[in-house]
């Protein structure tokens, strides 16, 4: 009986888990890899560890913790690379690090052991709370709504910031915002993905709606239904096999990336025999 | 008399401590159709840049038209490279994107929007092309792209940077031909170092050199260049320029 209620309340978890982290990745996702942000984004994952490791020392919640670092290390970038004119894939390589390093040196100074240190570095289901699941859900409503009522306007200035600022004076707080948006999305996607493989669950899904389709709102649709896809079905795999949620994930998404890459290499090639024979 | 769309009086811009423009006194009206020429680095990107807004005067005054400040502002197109020609994004959308300005916040798109999008691909040749992405196209085609979005707000001004850099040479006429028709609607302001193929369309010259020297003929020698200390060569002058001019 106890086991069946347990049982339940993981694949409740597991589904709204996956519905969310799909939506949100999906959405945040397609921005990062239209606009070759990866980089950056993976740069503010790893400085977020600094907020983690702060949360376990002052027994803060280290979402919360990570929540700041990822914001401030995102508009740390922006300021190191217009401001100080350092170069930007140099900023985000040093906050990096940066972050990463004030995460360890926390956690080792937080006096007794810190069990879920694994989970946040790699992704558990078992560790995911009620609260991150909500968390996690309310971003997905924040970002269907900015990303719905502002679709043109972040698509254009995204596109052509230069040719925008000529045209709106509004691009800097909707790069912002937009940024600030991405930073907690991942941060609230660490519980599910973790530290380091994260930014996979962001990047892949939109990679692989770029093989069938090549316009902006279409890989949105795409993204979410892969990453769908692709948590759900590594949940599934990771429970029954008893291996590490995050890395079954990314497994997963890769996987589907392969197979879509050589199904639609395989048609092209077919079309382009039927042209030929034609 | 045309109606004078803006005016610049003893107006300087500088980035930091380096003065690029210095006292430049320039109008520009109504169906004025000017070349901007003069050497790299003179300021005629500059001279631009203060007109859209983007860098702001450090002494002068720049006065705008009524209609230029309340109505549909200024087209502008770019040099090429500042629009990510892989973004995924079609041919439509980018069109559609020049009518921002008008849509503040939230850039909604109405179905008179559309159509007029459509109107303004097909004006420019490309209407089988709508729904593409613009990593299929040449750069001609793309010029075109570029020039739709900045003229889908039927602009009273229009801004061209360097169009001839990537016009390809089936659309150097064509695109000429299409200012001239945009010219009876709308003012053109084109930058370019190119004097010899841009004399045969142009109506009068504007020569940047940090100062600004306006000449109200599209003729221009060498000696004229001299005087106005605008340091770029015209190999020569004859009855018909751009035939005459055009690179061997």
């Amino acid at each position: 009986m106890e086991e069946s209620i347990l049982q339940y309340e993981f694949i409740i978890k597991g589904l709204l888990g996956s519905i969310f982290a799909s939506i949100t990745a999906g959405l945040a996702g397609t921005y990062i890899v239209s606009k070759r942000m990866v980089f950056l984004s993976g740069g503010i994952t790893h400085a977020s560890f600094g907020g983690i490791g702060i949360g376990y020392f002052t027994g803060i919640n280290p979402v919360l913790g990570a929540a700041v670092f990822s914001i401030l290390s995102a508009l740390g970038v922006e300021y190191l690379s217009v401001k100080q004119k350092i170069r930007e894939d140099s900023a985000i390589g040093i906050l990096w690090a940066f972050g990463m390093a004030i995460g360890i040196i926390f956690i080792y100074l937080t006096p007794g052991y810190t069990p879920n240190l694994m989970s946040y570095l790699f992704g558990s289901i078992l560790t995911v709370t009620s609260a991150d699941i909500i968390a996690l859900g309310v971003m997905s409503v924040i970002l269907i709504l900015y990303f719905g009522i502002f679709y043109r306007t972040i698509l254009y200035i995204s596109f052509d910031e230069v040719f925008a600022r000529t045209y709106s004076p509004y691009v800097d707080v909707f790069k912002y915002i937009t940024t600030s948006l991405i930073a907690l999305t991942i941060v609230l996607n660490i519980r599910m993905a973790g530290v380091v493989l994260v930014i996979s669950l962001l990047t892949i899904p939109p990679n692989i709606a770029m093989i069938f389709t090549k316009s902006y709102f279409n890989i949105v649709i795409w993204s979410v239904a892969a990453a769908f896809i692709g948590t759900a079905a590594g949940y599934a795999i990771s429970f029954f096999a008893g291996i590490p949620t995050g890395a079954t994930i990314i497994f997963t998404l890769v996987l589907i990336w392969l197979i879509a890459k050589i199904l639609s290499q395989i048609t092209n090639k077919v079309k382009q025999e039927n042209n030929r024979n034609i | 008399m045309a109606e004078c769309l803006f005016e610049m009086r003893s107006l300087s811009a500088s980035y930091g401590a380096d003065i690029v423009l210095q006292d430049v006194d320039f109008r520009v009206y109504e169906n004025d159709f000017i070349g901007v020429i003069g050497p790299n680095g003179g300021g005629k990107t500059t001279l631009l840049k203060v007109i859209l807004g983007l860098l702001k005067p450090v002494k002068g005054i720049l006065t705008f038209n009524q209609e230029i400040l309340t109505g549909n502002k200024i087209g502008y197109l770019p040099q090429i490279s500042t629009g990510d020609i892989n973004y995924p994004v079609t041919v439509k959308d980018v069109v559609l994107s020049g009518l921002m300005i008008r849509k503040g916040l939230i850039s909604i798109m109405s179905p008179s929007d559309r159509n007029k999008a459509d109107q303004i691909i097909e004006e420019l040749g490309l209407p089988e092309l709508t729904n593409s992405p613009l990593n299929q196209l040449s750069g001609g085609q793309l010029q075109r792209v570029f020039l739709g979005r900045a003229i889908i707000g039927d602009p009273k001004l229009l801004l061209l940077d360097e169009p001839g850099n990537f016009v390809d040479a089936n659309f150097e006429i064509d695109f000429y031909d299409k200012l001239r028709i945009l010219n009876r609607r709308m003012a053109i302001l084109m930058v370019s170092h190119d004097v010899g193929t841009i004399s045969a369309h142009i109506k009068t010259f504007a020569c940047v050199n940090r100062h600004l020297h306006y000449h109200p003929s599209a003729e221009i020698t060498n000696e004229q260049l001299m005087a106005y200390n605008c340091p770029i060569q015209l190999i020569t002058h004859g009855e018909v320029p751009h035939t005459v001019l055009k690179k061997h």
